[in-house]
């Protein structure tokens, strides 16, 4: 929030509000859903160990075809949503992408398409810009082709850097995510290198988020809280030799803190993804949740989903909350953090997001931490347990709470 | 922030957009996944930032458009604010 003084009579002081998270709003009340994510297919050529897709993806149903993303958008559009996501899977792997970002253009929304960059060439740039593309978030795996290529299981780093020029020459912001974690977090430094001189105006140093694939491989991919503490370290260092040319973003793991993040801003406030098969979704790992009855916009409209439907109403307001999120002051800061990681930890969606340390839960977040901690110092004496899990849809099996590992 | 000169020709800033959402009743800055929502007056300021109209003109037309005088500093502060932002550019 910022403001400037007051200018006097007929205009009031200039004002602006900013992020997608909207002023508090009663349950039965809720504003549009102003950020609207299509994952136009499961399908994607890499294989990365801490994608937070489905693990049993390759049991959900066909992908929804061009004409059904089309009324979503439209649908989605008449009620307010203004930011849209293209993600997957990877986007590119569809070819309909072109006349769906025409069709979102023309609705007028703001395009951010997410995407591994493997499928971009010279001749889709051209035509994802003619149709309106307003943003492309290019991800990379780390630094250095090795890791990089491992890390996905495929060979693209050349690639990659191949696009990064692509998005540049073609007028584009040059937006870079990286996910971070044990494996490559140490790489932090020449990562932010690698961003300078491929021209990034921002970098998102994403931290693993542990659903789907991510939640299988968390005991290899935790980083310790040294390596956290260095790889901030050496972010603020480069920040301040940067300055404003580059923005970089650091996002820390929630395993790490004592208070959960505010999650979608609350589940069903401003956040709705629709799955490849058309299953709507009030988070992007909502799938998980039991009990919750997920509509399809092959059978609903929008307007029913997100306002009528039992699942995108199931976690508005506070009704639903346990203690300690129900009498806590906290609770309208952070919704009581996230559904998704309360159920993998607690067995249950509707406790305390277990980051939280007012949770009695909290335990099984530190007791995960330490456990990778013995795991990371394992493997550096050449013991290694578990192998890393390959997102795959050979091996696409469906995740049950409790232990990450069970087999 | 009064160091911008009244003939600056402010405008969106590239990669961000202006535009009018029926939904939330006002005007809202776009940019890569984000969005700023301007009140009445901050979307009055920004939607005449056009890269043509010099500060000048900007404050002139306001303080018509809303028959007030004296709007100067408040427009010129905000504008200084939305430059520090990138929400604007000045064009030559």
């Amino acid at each position: 929030m910022s403001s400037a003084t007051p200018v006097g009579h007929g205009l009031a002081a200039p004002n602006a509000q900013v992020g997608m998270s909207q002023a508090p709003r009663s349950a039965s009340a809720p504003g549009p859903p102003l950020w609207l994510l299509l994952e136009l297919t499961y399908r994607c050529p890499l294989h990365c160990v801490f994608c937070y897709n489905p693990t049993d993806f390759a049991n959900t149903g066909p992908e929804l075809g061009t004409g059904d993303w089309i009324r979503v958008l439209r649908q989605a559009r008449a009620l307010g949503a203004v930011q849209l996501g293209l993600s997957g899977g990877e986007p590119l792997a569809r070819e309909d992408l072109e006349p769906i970002v025409a069709q979102a253009h023309t609705l007028g929304y703001y395009i951010n398409l997410i995407t591994s960059g493997i499928g971009m060439t010279e001749a889709r740039i051209r035509a994802l810009k003619v149709a309106g593309l307003d943003h492309i978030q290019l991800s990379f795996q780390d630094s250095t082709r090795e890791l990089n290529d491992f890390l996905s299981s495929t060979r693209t780093f050349e690639l990659k850097s191949k696009v990064a020029g692509l998005i540049r020459q073609h007028g584009y912001p040059m937006v870079l995510n990286v996910v971070l974690h044990r494996l490559n977090i140490d790489h932090v430094g020449e990562i932010l290198e690698m961003a300078e001189a491929l021209g990034a105006q921002y970098v998102e140093l994403a931290n693993t988020q542990y659903y789907g694939w991510a939640w299988l491989n968390r005991e290899h991919l935790l980083p310790s809280r040294a390596q956290l503490e260095r790889a901030e370290a050496t972010t603020r260092r480069f920040r301040e030799r940067v300055g404003t040319r580059m923005q970089i973003y650091f996002v820390v793991p929630d395993y790490f803190e004592t208070r959960p993040k505010a999650c979608m801003s609350g589940l069903g406030s401003v956040f709705l993804g629709i799955a490849p098969d058309g299953t709507a979704l009030p988070c992007h790992a909502a799938r998980m949740l039991p009990g919750l009855q997920l509509p399809n916009v092959r059978e609903s409209d929008i307007r029913a989903i997100w306002y009528d439907s039992p699942a995108f109403n199931r976690f508005r307001g506070e009704a639903w909350m346990k203690e300690p999120c129900r009498s806590c002051p906290e609770r309208a800061r952070d919704f009581g953090g996230c559904r998704c990681q309360a159920y993998l930890l607690t067995g249950d969606a509707d406790n305390a997001d277990p980051v939280c340390d007012l949770s009695p839960h909290h335990h099984r977040v530190t007791e995960a931490v330490a456990r990778a901690e013995q795991a990371a110092a394992a493997a550096a004496g050449g013991v290694r347990e578990q192998a890393l899990v390959f997102r795959d849809h050979r091996i696409s099996i469906a995740v049950v709470p409790g232990d990450p590992v069970r087999r | 922030m009064s160091d911008i000169p009244g003939s600056a020709k402010p405008a969106i800033a590239h990669g961000m957009r202006l535009q009018w959402e029926p939904a939330q009743e006002a005007h809202v800055l776009l940019y890569p996944e984000g969005m700023v929502r301007l009140n009445s007056s901050a979307g009055a300021i920004l939607s005449r930032c056009d890269g043509v109209r010099t500060l000048t003109d900007i404050v002139t037309d306001l303080e018509r458009t809303y028959s007030v005088a004296g709007l100067g500093d408040d427009v010129t502060a905000f504008v200084a604010l939305a430059l520090d932002k990138h929400w604007l550019e000045l064009r030559e």
